[in-house]
């Protein structure tokens, strides 16, 4: 008796219950038909943490040119760089969804793979954006900058401008990261320098107060290093603050890479000797359009890694080595201005 | 002899011999003596294994840079001290300092710093409030909060930086130059901050209810002690330690980055606790906090100088925190036998 009263208890929380899910999963499936009821297909943009401004450009690049073209766009965001596990849910739930495109600035080459392939079997075109996938084959299309390309060009310069007896300190970002890691092996290409010659490196966290306080550690040590490469400008800015307080201002080469408006402002008030301006605007526009010719007719790009361009930004031009100056930096870079 | 002379008389037997003992555990003996002995084996290593760290100009960069941390770890420790724990403060102090930089571009600094100030007391105490009044766990409050925090601080910039120019808010990079090193301001009032906080912890009536919430709250509420009123204030005083680290960081690193001191609270964390404070609360201080945050310093300065991967910190610092944790725990359980 007692246990046939349990469970018609059980039963009676049973059915509200399902009845909640029932009406999420109509309210889901609502949402869904309604959108392709008015015709409007809906495309997924992954994005890495939006706090650096480099990935807000391009989420934002990408949105709008979507958005001009009528789509709806579902978006999603890894918390922190190297943060696969947020975008392997966001996709999955884009699959849900039905997205015609996902377009991923993967914060891992390798931890998609498996997600991206499901989508592309639901005939979901998948494209890679700032940092192609291992393998590149992954995505459909990649839109990225040659980071290696981007390194070498602030190796040479630095080269070229460095004093008769340079001494070289890096400031890099978590080398497991791919783009980290081709800038500082495009860098040491560029210059022409052993890893062990170098004066000293040290591992940043990208941002202006970790770039500041790793700069004053390697001039505690050597106070002779001239030349200092930075994996971006917030790290360059800190840099320069060490530097400057401890007198070295002047004396000391300093170089970055990315070309954000306030990174090319900062070359042009000689706070930065040289940038490699990367432009992740147009790696959203590419990806876009990429996107519209599959929605019209079912073409898929190339494949492969379509570069979209690295400048070197300076003031100081070098002979041999194609430049821009700040001038011409400050009307094509990114970000906040 | 009046009953009320008699119960006074009678409160001041029980409180003197537990505000000596009070004395003891926080000025001499393992809580301090452990946290120190580390910090001096640390800068003796360093010493003999490089020729640069032990210079004056070394040690007063080291307690530069120890300064924001450190003087997050002063508000951290106080709420530690409770049993509770501020996974928010880095976040609160962000923020803080965001509100101080965006508001300096059109207002007056001074103006500024007081709603950053003003800010970041308000957020302590809500934390405050929500873990005494509503008795929601701190763990899960400042997790919350920390949440709502960045995001803040994120919507409330667009994820833009704001260099600072004003002389007023980065007067805590600047001091007396005493035999060719500068001392600056900023490690004077983290140092007068932990005097300060030293004595109302250990010499006041304040202090001993926040040792005694922090050992047993319902003993301390049965005791007479207002307990909500206690931790409130201890919220309200960690939040107004918060503002000053804010203020630390915008003379130490002069921009306002809504992405920087990313790991302001795990870093305030293991000060406090590589400093000797218990994480079980009830035992431990500020001064032990201080040297913690040294330790941390030292170590990343001297492993860079020393030309050793940063990571290698990263583990120094681990083992360390679990060292730390190791004897506590074994000093709590003598103590049970």
């Amino acid at each position: 008796m007692k246990i046939v009263r349990r469970a018609a208890g059980s039963a009676g929380l049973k059915v509200p219950a399902l009845a909640l899910v029932c009406a999420f999963a109509a309210v889901a499936c609502g949402g869904n038909g309604a959108g392709d009821a008015d015709g409007k297909p809906t495309i997924g943009i992954v994005a890495l943490n939006l706090s650096n401004p480099f990935f807000g450009t391009l989420e934002k690049a990408t949105e709008n040119a979507a958005k001009e073209k009528g789509w709806k766009v579902m978006k999603a965001e890894a918390k922190t760089p190297g943060d696969s596990a947020t975008q392997v849910t966001a996709i999955e739930n884009m699959i849900a969804n039905k997205v015609k495109a996902i377009v991923v600035t993967p914060a891992s080459a390798t931890a998609l793979n498996g997600v991206l392939k499901r989508a592309e079997d639901q005939g979901i075109l998948v494209l890679a954006v700032n940092a192609p996938l291992n393998p590149v084959s992954t995505a459909d299309g990649t839109y990225a900058t040659d980071n290696v390309a981007a390194g070498k060009l602030i190796g040479q310069w630095a080269k070229a401008s460095a004093p008769a007896d340079p001494r070289v300190a890096m400031l890099d970002f978590d080398l497991s990261d791919a783009p980290a890691a081709d800038r500082h092996e495009g860098f040491l290409a560029g210059f022409g320098i052993a890893p062990s010659a170098l004066a000293g490196s040290a591992l940043t966290k990208g941002t202006e107060d970790t770039g500041q306080q790793e700069m004053e550690n390697l001039l505690s040590a050597h106070s002779d290093i001239n030349v200092v490469y930075t994996i971006n400008e917030p790290t360059a800015r800190g840099a320069h603050t060490a530097i400057k307080n401890k007198g070295l201002e002047g004396e000391v080469v300093l170089v970055s890479v990315d070309g954000a408006c306030s990174g090319v402002q900062d070359v042009k008030d000689g706070v930065i000797g040289a940038t490699a301006m990367q432009f992740p605007d147009k790696m959203g526009e590419k990806a876009v359009e990429a996107v519209a010719a599959f929605i019209a007719d079912g073409t898929k790009p190339e494949g492969g890694v379509v570069d979209s361009g690295t400048e070197l930004v300076t003031d100081h031009p070098v002979k041999g080595l194609a430049s821009q100056t700040s001038e011409w930096g400050l009307e094509h870079c990114w970000g906040p201005k | 002899m009046t009953t009320r002379t008699a119960r006074e008389s009678e409160i001041a037997t029980l409180e003197t011999p537990l505000r000596a003992r009070r004395d003891l555990r926080s000025l001499a003996t393992h809580q301090v003596f452990g946290p120190l002995l580390a910090l001096v084996v640390a800068v003796i290593v360093f010493s003999l294994t490089t020729t640069t760290f032990f210079n004056s100009g070394n040690l007063a960069l080291i307690a530069q840079q120890s300064v924001v941390v450190g003087t997050l770890a002063l508000g951290q420790t106080l709420i530690i001290l409770t049993s509770g724990i501020d996974l928010a403060n880095g976040a609160i102090m962000v923020l803080g300092s965001v509100v101080i930089g965006k508001m300096a571009v059109s207002n007056d600094p001074v103006l500024a710093a007081v709603v950053g100030l003003l800010v970041c007391v308000a957020l302590g105490a809500v934390n405050g409030a929500l873990v005494s009044w509503l008795k929601l766990p701190p763990f899960i409050v400042t997790l919350g909060v920390m949440s709502v925090v960045m995001a803040a601080a994120r919507l409330f910039t667009d994820s833009q930086s704001y260099p600072i120019t004003s002389d007023f808010l980065t007067v805590l990079n600047e001091g007396p130059t005493i035999g060719g090193v500068t001392v600056t301001y900023g490690v004077m009032l983290w140092i007068g901050l932990t005097a300060v906080l030293g004595f109302a912890l250990t010499q006041t009536s304040w202090g001993v209810r926040v040792y005694a919430i922090g050992d047993n709250a319902r003993a301390a509420e049965l005791a007479g002690i207002k307990v909500r009123r206690v931790l409130l204030s201890v919220y309200v005083v960690a939040g107004l330690v918060y503002a000053l680290a804010a203020w630390q960081a915008l003379g130490r690193t002069p921009t306002a980055d809504p992405s920087g001191y990313m790991n302001g609270n795990l870093d305030s964390i293991t000060a406090v606790v590589i400093g000797g404070t218990s994480l079980l609360g009830g035992r431990g201080g500020v001064v032990g906090t201080l040297i913690g945050a040294l330790i941390v310093t030292v170590l990343q300065n001297g492993l860079t100088q020393a030309g050793i991967d940063s990571l290698y910190q990263q583990v120094a610092t681990g083992v360390l925190v679990i060292v730390a944790v190791g004897v506590d725990h074994l000093a709590r359980r003598r103590q049970a036998r």
